[in-house]
């Protein structure tokens, strides 16, 4: 059993590291790298290296479940905004000027439950672990004008293209610092027509950013496009003469 | 057995000499005599012994891994194989429970049908089966890492683009788009329709002449890099433990016994033995002992199944219907137009047949079209004919996006078509008279973009017996014993 384990293991490390040889980008921290020398060495370490990635994908999906039984007992817009705030992100109903947000501890303000039949309006999700799935909460918010998304790890390309349940209200959409987002995704903002300011600053999954702001601004030409972070090496020639040469290239 | 009797009589004969012995106590000497004899006797049998030890050994190796023999041959290393040998193994309750074998012809996948696609995956289709294995393509590929990932490894990407299909209606079609789309609907999937004004409105760069409806992807549809996804499955099974061979199946061993049927009609059965597996550029080869094989081939799915006879039997008998998969070539044209439509181009189908989309943020398209059926290209080589673009493409995709009057092609690829003459749908299924091969093959352009569904429902077929998530019963080998073809109701 050991035996046929290993010529398995030596297999994957074979035949694994062929199609993908990645461009080794910048050698890991010292503790990564101790522990890939001891994945590799021993399989206890291996398994008990698989089991923690599969505890916390378990832990996300478990905080973006479908909140079936709250939008059943107190209506959707209730739903909503109980999954945001437990969530740790804050929203604002329709017509109030005050914000319902979580604290640091999770601890939120329960008077949110008073309006049941107001829509949300603004929703603020920074930096949490809102995913694909957990969208689905937000779904049937046909007032939303605002969403926040700044600094979401899960947040990836089928997320973006899911936004599509918005199409009719959303006017100010900010993604930055979403590690996830890629060129592609960014090609399913075109169902947001009616999007008016949009931030893209700092995605580290986009390749060329100069030019995709370019068709970005071509695609939504009503829209407002932050994008700050980006080292545009070609535009520090001579500001407008090298957009028109970007512009040129494409 | 014999061995044990022989030396029962021998133990016998030779206590009957001690016996005797007791007797005449005096002659010392032929104790000794008889003494000596059965240590001659044991000697043999020790002999016996280890001949039969040696065939036990050689019993053993042959069923250990390492041997020749195996649980199930996939025939076929494209997206197709791969997934099912991936999901053969997801499925599996054991470590090394079932040993799944995956034999492909050219491992440079030089002419494969997986990585010449244009890599499209949509849910625009009429029959529920297809919109079904669309979603659960979609969904998968959105978990690709959670399901293909490999500790340790660079993580999967795609390079998907979400971007929708686009499908224009003439008038005549212009109802059955409309009954598509509630099917579909119905399905869940995320499609809306749009009226030529609100098309103009949405894509500017369109000529909307002709056009009386169109419908839109909203969410799962796109393309990716085909390559990748190979990749991604071959990389995962390979850490589960299939194991991959290079070489090309030249023939079945099958056994062949003569049922009859309740009509009196008597119809041969066959059981695949062997495969034989021929090594690239060499005459070497080697048989495969299997349980099961699966076909999925592609575009040569229909000669594997000549291999096993059928299709020879008598006509107007089940044993007499062949496999209705042929490869047929497609051309695929990069075209290069720095006037084309932008980020938000889709994949835009247009009544006429002619496709394009965008490839890459640089300008480029490729675009393409089926030739009619009278027309087939000959199937012996990959060349482009260049002619066909002239003729039949640019006239139409000049017509439908004015931007593309000037253009120039950069390249160009053909590639094959797992077609289905029958129906153009995949088959999936055990062929009712060969009980131990499974089909997964005649897919005609959508094998890339539902196999990551239907290995899992070819998985579910070999260890559960039946499907279990999607019921694709429908698809199954019978539709064409009984001529029922499940027609998808196109609009090109």
């Amino acid at each position: 059993q050991a035996l046929h384990r290993c010529f398995q293991r030596s297999a994957l490390l074979i035949v694994a590291r062929r199609p993908m040889s990645s461009s080794s980008v910048s050698p890991p921290p010292l503790h990564r790298r101790i522990l890939l020398f001891l994945t590799q060495q021993f399989y206890d370490v291996e398994m008990l290296l698989s089991w923690s990635s599969q505890l916390r994908r378990k832990k996300i999906q478990k905080k973006n479940v479908y909140y079936g039984y709250s939008r059943r007992h107190y209506g959707q817009n209730i739903a909503a905004a109980y999954y945001i705030l437990s969530m740790k992100g804050g929203c604002r109903f329709v017509g109030q000027s005050e914000w319902f947000r979580a604290d640091q501890r999770g601890k939120f303000n329960w008077d949110f439950l008073d309006h049941k039949d107001t829509p949300l309006e603004e929703i603020n999700m920074n930096h949490t672990v809102i995913n694909y799935g957990g969208l689905e909460n937000l779904e049937g918010q046909q007032s939303l004008r605002t969403l926040s998304l700044r600094g979401c790890p899960e947040v990836d390309d089928w997320f973006l293209a899911r936004l599509h349940m918005f199409q009719d209200s959303l006017e100010e959409l900010d993604i930055s610092y979403c590690p996830c987002i890629t060129t592609g995704g960014l090609a399913a903002l075109r169902n947001l027509k009616g999007l008016r300011r949009l931030d893209v600053s700092s995605l580290p999954g986009i390749s060329s950013p100069g030019l995709i702001i370019i068709l970005l601004e071509e695609m939504l030409p009503q829209c407002k496009i932050t994008a700050t972070g980006y080292d545009f090496s070609l535009r520090q020639g001579g500001g407008e003469g090298s957009e028109e040469q970007l512009q040129g290239q494409r | 057995m014999s061995t044990w009797r022989r030396l029962h009589v021998k133990v016998r004969t030779a206590r009957a000499l001690l016996t005797s012995r007791r007797e005449t106590r005096p002659h010392t000497w032929t104790l000794i005599q008889s003494l000596s004899s059965g240590s001659a006797l044991r000697s043999d049998f020790f002999k016996d012994l280890e001949a039969q030890l040696a065939a036990m050994r050689q019993k053993a190796a042959d069923a250990l891994p390492g041997s020749s023999w195996t649980d199930i041959v996939i025939v076929g290393g494209g997206v197709v194989g791969w997934s099912i040998a991936y999901w053969l193994k997801q499925k599996e309750r054991v470590r090394g429970e079932v040993k799944v074998v995956v034999v492909e012809k050219d491992t440079t996948y030089s002419q494969a049908s997986t990585v010449l696609s244009a890599g499209g995956i949509r849910q625009q289709f009429s029959l529920p089966e297809n919109i079904h294995l669309s979603l659960a393509s979609a969904d998968f590929m959105r978990n690709i890492n959670d399901h293909l990932g490999v500790l340790n490894e660079d993580p999967i990407n795609l390079q998907f683009n979400q971007s929708g299909y686009l499908f224009l209606a003439s008038e005549q079609v212009a109802h059955i788009m409309e009954e598509n789309y509630s099917i579909q609907r119905s399905a869940g999937a995320k499609v809306r329709l749009l009226s030529p004004t609100q098309l103009k409105d949405k894509f500017p760069w369109i000529n909307t002449d002709g056009v009386v409806l169109s419908s839109y992807g909203l969410e799962n549809e796109g393309w990716f890099d085909p390559w990748t996804l190979l990749n991604a499955f071959r990389r995962k099974a390979v850490s589960m433990g299939v194991f991959q061979c290079c070489g090309e199946v030249t023939d079945f061993k099958h056994s062949t016994n003569v049922v009859t049927t309740a009509d009196g009609e008597s119809l041969p059965l066959r059981r695949i033995q062997s495969v034989k597996v021929q090594m690239p550029n060499s005459l070497e080869y080697q048989p495969v002992e299997c349980a099961i094989v699966v076909n999925a081939a592609g575009a040569f799915s229909g000669k594997l199944a000549d291999m096993v006879g059928i299709g020879f039997g008598p006509k107007n008998t089940i044993a007499g219907i062949p496999l209705p998969v042929e490869p047929r070539k497609r051309y695929v044209y990069v075209v290069h137009c720095p006037d084309g439509p932008g980020l938000d181009t889709p994949f835009l189908i247009d009544y006429s047949g002619v496709y394009f989309r965008r490839e890459g943020l640089g300008g480029n398209f490729i675009t393409g079209t089926s030739p009619e059926e009278s027309e087939e290209p000959n199937t012996r080589n990959l060349d482009v004919d260049h002619q066909f673009f002239e003729d039949k493409v640019w006239p139409s995709l000049a017509h439908r996006v004015p931007a593309f009057e000037k253009l120039k092609v950069t390249s160009a690829w053909a590639g094959y078509y797992d077609y289905n003459t029958f129906d153009q749908n995949g088959i999936i299924g055990i062929h009712p008279l060969i009980n131990n091969m499974y089909f997964a093959t005649g897919f005609s352009g959508h094998g890339l973009q539902h196999s990551p569904a239907v290995g899992r429902a070819v998985a579910e077929l070999i260890l559960d017996g039946n499907f279990k998530t999607l019921d694709l019963s429908g698809l199954g080998f019978r539709r064409i014993l009984t001529q029922e073809p499940m027609m998808e109701r196109n609009i090109v």
